[in-house]
């Protein structure tokens, strides 16, 4: 399949009102080595004509198995890939990086937590060299004094207390959650609008998590920062962003308010995402309760991906348009929206009523 | 086939100390639980509660540092045991507590794991004890396919066996974990993640033991896999009637995959329930705080209230009940004495719990209620997000 058979969004859509960071239509696909030497180049096509918004103030969660791209848009939003397509705007400006001072003022306000605490600290370095980095680096510290004041407050800020006694410890005297903090009080140095969590709980034990998740909104609240929220985990989504956005093998399939779409999923791809996790709340403690799947199978190659839809090939509901080409976005109000043929090709559909009569979800 | 329900393995006063040069290390202290047939044992805790210890402990594959201190680990084998396996009845290895004996009258020795010599482990090993590791990708050989390492296992265990009849018990074992037979030449790096975690357990069935130790079997897997290989586990025991040992992090899936739970914290059990005990009442603080810390897909949005603090370090633990400092319904006893496993209330005695609250001698005010665990971890709770 080539690029040209894709569908090509000309619409324009409307600008989102007071949205800090905007990405477009953005495309990645990493190149691979040519195995011959006249033959097409390939790549992996690890994330198509995907557009999202963060707002201040505002947690935006990305959902999705491993392999479906997210951590490829985070970076892509940081700035750590280029854009293979596609426009990101910083508050409204395009954002241009040619330049590294630019790049570098961008950072500024965009800043990257990553998912494993225990590679993403130098061991060899103490938490105030970590911390003292970015304040120098970014212009918000001038000298010794500033530095230790302002890592101090830092390291309040993430709740590492006491302040004093954690600035001169190396990363191994701290546990993962710790290590996770002074991560994020790393991020929060740089003093960004935008802040990216990849997978920020994934590494740590099941009691810390919350801690954790709940330290990011609290963060959230008081800087009023846009979050990503990168997981794996849909439950933790619903608890811990207004919106969530649901990707699979690179495509944007729905997204909209947490509740909306974690409760009525629509896309068949989120409704076997929601119907395989475990949740204590669902089990009928009589009888074993294993539900067998709507669907199974594994996400596809990303260097020849299913025609059309992508999720296809395993979807309980396919018709042969969904072969021929990805869906446009259905409305299907309250900001609610899915890429799915059976609400639609592109035009609203606020009733939510599917145009196809679906069968009921083992849910 | 029917579930047997009688015993098959007897955990008593396991402790398994790692000698480290700043200290030893208890990681598993005083163990005691039991596996009947055909039974899913879960064991949850959090990294470094001892778990994987405790199961490499069953099984003896633990490795200076790590040393067995005390304990027994008494395994009953079938009654009527006509396979080709090697038997290991030998003296040195039988159980102090005597024989047992079945209502049919046939005599099963009962066997001490822990006295077992090299040889008889060796058969006592993947034919009545197999083990599931957590990365697939690590467990299997990258330079041998599939097929290989399943024959592998057969001729070394099964020595009489034909080369034909192992590539056909292979090929059996294939379809069982659901993979098609002609991936038998495939290798490791061939297959998905589910895929190898499926050759996994086929390898692990091959000799059809009676116990199967699963450390993290999923853990590194997708949802949606995740739910598939959890399936075809289930599948599998009714099929086939072994017994699990099944070792995660995730409560939520214990919750509904396991006959009974055992949780862990630094090394100890805290309470054994049978799932629907645990999930309707959840007796220990701890155990209330693991549950409160998974967020629910259904239902209305419930305050999770987590954990505060974190695990305590192994070679420091607290004095008394190690979750003393963590616990917000800690009082003076907590401190100073350990408390042991024992029947939470009367009402149900098959759950078993570690906390002073339940004895009258410390705690005469009667049991806490689900509500007053939930007063008391709100409490720390808006203290913690007040603290900036």
């Amino acid at each position: 399949m080539s690029i040209a058979n894709q569908p090509r969004v000309t619409r324009e859509e409307p600008r989102a009102e007071g949205a800090i960071l905007e990405a477009e239509h953005i495309r990645k696909y990493f190149p691979l080595r040519k195995a011959r030497l006249f033959g097409s180049q390939r790549a992996v096509r690890a994330v198509e004509d995907t557009s999202l918004a963060l707002y201040p103030g505002r947690a935006t969660a990305l959902v999705g198995e491993s392999g479906s791209g997210k951590t490829t848009v985070a970076r892509l939003l940081a700035r750590m890939y280029d854009l293979t397509a596609g426009t990101i705007h910083f508050r409204g400006k395009p954002v241009d990086l040619q330049s590294a001072s630019s790049l570098r003022e961008y950072r500024r306000h965009v800043q990257l937590v990553f998912q494993d605490p225990f590679a993403s600290l130098n061991p060899v370095h103490t938490v105030r060299y970590h911390l003292t980095r970015p304040l120098r680096v970014h212009g918000h510290s001038r000298n010794a004094d500033e530095d230790t004041e302002q890592v101090l407050a830092l390291l309040r800020k993430v709740s590492l207390s006491p302040a004093e006694q954690f600035i001169e410890k190396f990363p191994h005297q701290l546990s993962g959650g710790q290590r996770q903090r002074v991560a994020i009080a790393r991020a929060l140095a740089a003093q960004p609008e935008v802040l990216l969590a990849d997978e920020p709980v994934s590494m740590l034990d099941v009691s810390i998590r919350l801690d954790v998740l709940n330290l990011l909104l609290r963060l959230k609240e008081e800087e009023q920062l846009a979050l990503l929220f990168i997981t794996h985990d849909i439950a933790s989504a619903r608890y811990f962003a207004e919106d969530t956005l649901v990707m699979y093998a690179g495509q944007m399939v729905e997204g909209g308010p947490s509740d909306d779409v974690i409760q009525q999923p629509k896309h068949p791809y989120t409704q076997l995402l929601i119907s395989a996790a475990p949740d204590p709340e669902r089990i009928d403690l009589n009888g074993k309760n294993l539900t067998d799947l709507p669907a199974r199978g594994e996400i596809p190659s990303l260097i020849t991906p299913p025609s059309g839809c992508r999720f296809h090939p395993r979807c309980p509901h396919v018709m042969p348009v969904c072969r021929e080409r990805f869906p446009q976005r259905t409305e299907l109000g309250g900001g609610h929206w899915t890429h799915c043929f059976l609400y639609g090709d592109g035009e609203t559909n606020a009733g939510q009523k599917p145009l196809i009569t679906v069968t009921k979800q083992a849910l | 086939m029917a579930v047997e329900t009688d015993l098959l393995l007897d955990v008593k006063n396991l402790s398994v100390d790692y000698a480290a040069a700043n200290g030893t290390v208890h990681a598993v202290t005083n163990v005691n639980f039991t596996l009947r047939r055909g039974e899913i044992l879960g064991l949850a805790g959090e990294s470094g509660s001892g778990k994987s210890t405790l199961a490499y402990a069953v099984s003896r594959l633990l490795r200076p540092p790590a040393a067995i201190t005390n304990g027994e680990v008494i395994y009953y084998p079938r009654s009527q045991d006509n396979s080709d396996a090697i038997h290991i009845t030998a003296s040195s290895s039988r159980a102090k507590g005597g024989k047992r004996h079945d209502s049919d009258g046939s005599d099963t020795e009962p066997i001490d794991v822990l006295r077992l010599t090299p040889a008889q482990l060796r058969a006592f090993r993947w034919s009545e004890l197999a083990i599931v590791f957590q990365s697939a990708m690590n467990a299997l050989n990258p330079v041998m396919n599939i097929g290989k390492q399943m024959t592998d296992v057969l001729k070394v265990h099964r020595p009489l066996m034909g080369p034909d009849s192992r590539k056909q018990r292979a090929l059996e074992l294939l379809k069982l974990v659901g993979i098609a037979p002609d991936r038998i030449n495939s290798y490791p790096h061939e297959l998905s993640g589910g895929m190898r975690q499926r050759a996994v357990i086929a390898i692990a069935l091959a000799l059809s033991p009676e116990i199967i130790i699963m450390d993290e079997p999923t853990t590194a897997l997708d949802v949606v896999v995740q739910r598939e290989i959890l399936t075809e586990i289930m599948r599998l025991r009714e099929q086939l009637g072994f017994s699990v040992i099944f070792i995660t992090h995730d409560l939520s899936l214990l919750l509904e995959l396991a006959d009974k739970v055992a949780i862990m914290y630094a090394g100890k059990l805290i309470e054994t329930a049978s799932r629907r005990d645990l999930y309707l009442h959840p007796r220990h603080p701890y155990s209330y705080g693991l549950l409160k810390s998974f967020p629910t897909i259904n239902g209305p949005r419930r305050v999770m209230t987590g954990i505060p603090g974190s695990p305590p370090d192994l070679r420091n633990v607290p004095s008394g009940c190690s979750f003393h400092p963590r616990c917000p319904l800690a009082f003076d006893a907590c401190r100073s004495v350990v408390p042991m496993l024992q029947a939470s209330t009367r009402e149900t005695p098959e759950q078993l719990v570690a906390c002073h609250l339940y004895d009258e001698r410390f705690a005469p005010d009667g049991v806490p209620s689900s509500a007053d665990f939930a007063k008391a971890y709100l409490k720390p709770l808006a203290e913690r997000s007040h603290s900036v």
